[in-house]
């Protein structure tokens, strides 16, 4: 049995379409919740000896006047998120609470200055840029020796982009229900994405040289098409390896990691997902001279 | 060709056993190396990131400046009991210190940040605190002298240029310095009283320490009313004293523009929900190779095992300080690793479909899977050195930079595990009575 990926292309177009207007109206209506690694402030991880419920502390903070978002870890502790305190107001804000609440222990305390919030911030964008065109420039290197080496750069490139935003719009949505933060991990996450996705296209991709290489077919879409069935079932298996190794740290490791492992998640899902139904297809459609090769033409002969 | 063959093998169970003998006990010491260091992020800790406000020093100086502010700070810590602190400069003009398992007061942590100012002290004869009545003890305390009627205690401020090392006519090391106007009258008065006896340098109530370990405290040997000189130190000992009296000669204002200050209980049971995750995983891992690659999955799960064992003892040779990241990227790059061993075994498949035997299926498919492996492992070398760079270039990027590394390391060995420890295993069945039997090898059954 052969699958016609290729002469389906159009529906697949559709849904990465659909999913990227889903990301990108996410992104424009709810933004990202960046955490205080970009946009500086403090965390403070509280433990109080006697036993406090979130919404009593929720109300004190509000009362004593401090802007504030109060979440739990799984040893009980209160992380409370504000603007950036100095060692004095840390003390005043420790010492209103215990006037209230009674003994509490200090956990953790994190502390970002702007100066560093916008360094971060800066070098965390310029990372993901040059992790963009690095890779560009690396395919378009490995395919040197093909006719068009530039269009394997792009093609992978925009199937990057793809993940990339249906990971944001993801962390888009999740920060406006549940309030999750962008932080570093979130970007380890992110570059991580960016070196799978590449890499799960650049097999493909590397059949597809070999296959215009032997000559299968003249047509080029037979040859896409037959490549990616070809490299299919290694394309499923890898994933799922890692898919199961993902969800693992999703299980049991939770919350310290979860901007990370959730990113991966839906990263390797989109990835998997834009390397074999993207980024080859529009190296076809690019192939048949522009947008009028997205139409379906007639299925690529049977082999 | 077969005697290579059992070379190779020999030398895969060697690696192995050398391997397991260097990261079991986890925590044991091998080649120096005292077992696998956890970051801050695990063990609890302080990390601090410091603005040092430079304005009032040359751009020339900056350095030498910084140095010294640092050999201060690091002054301050001392007395903490730390194990193993670590204070760098970031940039051109910020600190970062970084105290392990250690909780610091607030109060703790304001005194780090303290600027720089070194006095000089005599010793005096105090009531003992809480003694009897005219019991006395000898005490550090700051030298003073009177400045136009105040009385003034002698600092580093006073100093009218940098201090430096130098040698004198008999080739001893001495340390130069010179005095202000104002710096001159308080030590004419001091030196004057002091002759024959000594003199400490302290920071705060912290006495500066030679070589030895004992205060660094030289004797008065005449009045100093414009310059003088220190002799009697080591080298290093001059050099590193200037450095610190340079730094307070000048103030140098610390800002604290960065913390994290993570209690050791909220990263102790994060290592073992990772170690139960990274088991799972495997074993996970494991399964889907052998139900779907048969025998061939069978020694994919074994290259696995070695493949676990030589990253981690890899990473407590190097040594590689292991985040939350790093713990994570190690157990994605287990889901990873098997990659290069599905293509390998994908391109075999092929292979025994056009009804090659074992051997030619082995080579052909490793030879043609090549190209795959390395190029798309080259996309991700690119992103782990990518990863590394910024981890190294933000304050707290030790998370980062520990993915990357772990990540790196890992896509390189599992590359060598699939290509040398994968095909040495498979080709052990080659020529042997299981080697015609290809689906064992394959999910292709020969059926089709």
């Amino acid at each position: 049995m052969m699958f016609n990926i290729v002469g389906k292309r159009l529906w697949f177009f559709l849904i990465s379409g659909v999913l990227i207007v889903i990301s990108v109206v996410a992104l424009g209506v709810f933004g990202l919740e960046p955490g205080i690694d970009f946009a500086s402030g403090s965390i403070t991880t509280l433990n109080f000896e006697q036993e406090v419920s979130q919404g009593e502390l929720e109300q004190e903070l509000a009362s004593l006047g401090y802007t504030s978002e109060v979440e739990t870890n799984p040893h009980g502790d209160f992380v409370i998120r504000t603007v950036r305190l100095t060692t004095a107001e840390k003390a005043e804000f420790k010492q209103d609470l215990t006037e209230k609440f009674g003994a509490v222990n200090e956990k953790g305390f994190e502390n970002v200055d702007p100066v560093i919030a916008s360094e971060t911030a800066r070098v965390a964008a310029i990372a993901v840029a040059v992790a963009a065109v690095g890779v560009l420039l690396y395919v378009t290197w490995a395919f040197h020796r093909m006719p068009r080496p530039f269009h394997y750069g792009t093609c992978a490139i925009i199937a990057l982009v793809h993940d990339l935003l249906v990971v944001l719009g993801v962390f888009s949505i999740l920060g406006a229900i549940l309030g999750w933060e962008i932080n570093l991990m979130f970007i380890t996450g992110v570059l991580a994405v960016i070196g799978y996705s590449v890499n799960n296209t650049v097999v493909v991709f590397d059949r597809i040289r070999e296959n215009l290489r032997t000559g299968i077919s003249a047509n080029f879409e037979v040859v896409v098409n037959n490549s990616l069935v070809e490299t299919l079932s290694r394309s499923l298996n890898t994933s799922l390896t890692t898919l199961v190794v993902v969800v693992a740290l999703i299980l049991f490791v939770g919350t310290s990691i979860q901007n990370f492992s959730v990113t991966l998640l839906v990263g390797i899902i989109a990835g998997t997902y834009s390397s074999l139904c993207i980024a080859p297809l529009l190296l076809v459609v690019w192939e048949k001279g522009g947008w009028g090769g997205l139409m379906p033409g007639r299925s690529p002969a049977r082999s | 060709m077969a005697r290579r063959r059992t070379w190779i093998l020999l030398t895969i169970i060697v690696i192995f056993a050398l391997a397991l003998w260097v990261l079991l006990p986890i925590e044991g010491e091998r080649f120096g190396r005292k077992g696998i260091q956890y970051g801050l992020d695990l063990q609890g800790g302080v990390r601090l990131v410091y603005q040092a406000d430079l304005s009032q020093v040359a751009p020339g100086d900056v350095a030498e400046v910084m140095d010294g502010v640092i050999d201060v700070v690091a002054n301050r810590i001392n007395p903490l009991g730390v194990t193993e602190p670590n204070i760098e400069k970031r940039g051109r003009d910020q600190i970062v210190v970084e105290l392990p398992k250690l909780s610091v007061t607030d109060a703790q942590k304001e005194r780090i940040g303290r600027t720089a100012l070194l006095e000089f002290r005599e010793l005096k004869e105090v009531p003992v605190e809480g003694g009897e009545e005219g019991e006395l003890e000898e005490q550090w305390v700051p030298a003073t002298a009177l400045l136009n009627g105040q009385e003034r205690v002698l600092t580093s401020s006073y100093f009218r240029e940098n201090t430096y090392v130098a040698r004198d006519n008999m080739g001893g090391i001495e340390l130069r310095f010179e005095w202000t106007e104002e710096g001159g009258k308080l030590s004419e008065q001091i030196t004057e009283r002091l002759i024959g006896k000594r003199m400490g340098i302290f920071e705060g109530d912290v006495p500066l320490l030679g070589d030895d370990g004992r205060p660094i405290a030289p004797t008065v040997q005449a009045v100093i009313k414009e310059s003088g000189r220190i002799t009697g130190l080591s080298f290093n000992e001059a050099s590193e004293l200037s450095k610190q009296l340079n730094a307070g000669r000048l103030p140098v204002p610390l800002e604290s523009i960065g913390e994290i200050n993570i209690d050791p209980t909220l990263g102790e049971d994060f290592v073992d929900l990772s170690v139960k995750a990274g088991v799972i995983a495997i074993l996970l891992v494991m399964i889907f190779m052998i139900a779907y690659y048969r025998l061939s999955g069978f020694l994919a799960s074994l290259a696995l095992v070695f493949y676990v064992v030589l990253v981690l003892a890899l990473f407590k040779l190097i040594p590689v300080t292991l985040t939350l990241a790093g713990i994570g990227g190690f157990v994605l790059s287990i889901g990873m690793a098997v990659d290069a061993n599905v293509l390998i075994f994908e391109r075999m498949k092929e292979e025994f479909r056009t009804g090659q035997t074992l051997g030619a299926a082995v080579e052909a498919g490793f030879n043609r899977a090549w190209t795959a492996i390395r190029d798309s492992n080259i996309t991700t070398f690119i992103v782990c050195i990518i990863l590394i760079l910024v981890g190294n270039s933000i304050a707290f990027g030790g998370s980062v930079k520990g993915f990357g590394l772990t990540l790196l390391i890992g896509v390189v060995v599992s590359m060598l595990t699939a290509i040398v420890v994968t095909r040495t295993f498979l080709r052990l069945f080659v020529g042997t009575g299981l080697a015609r039997r290809s689906s064992l090898f394959s999910p292709y059954s020969g059926r089709k």
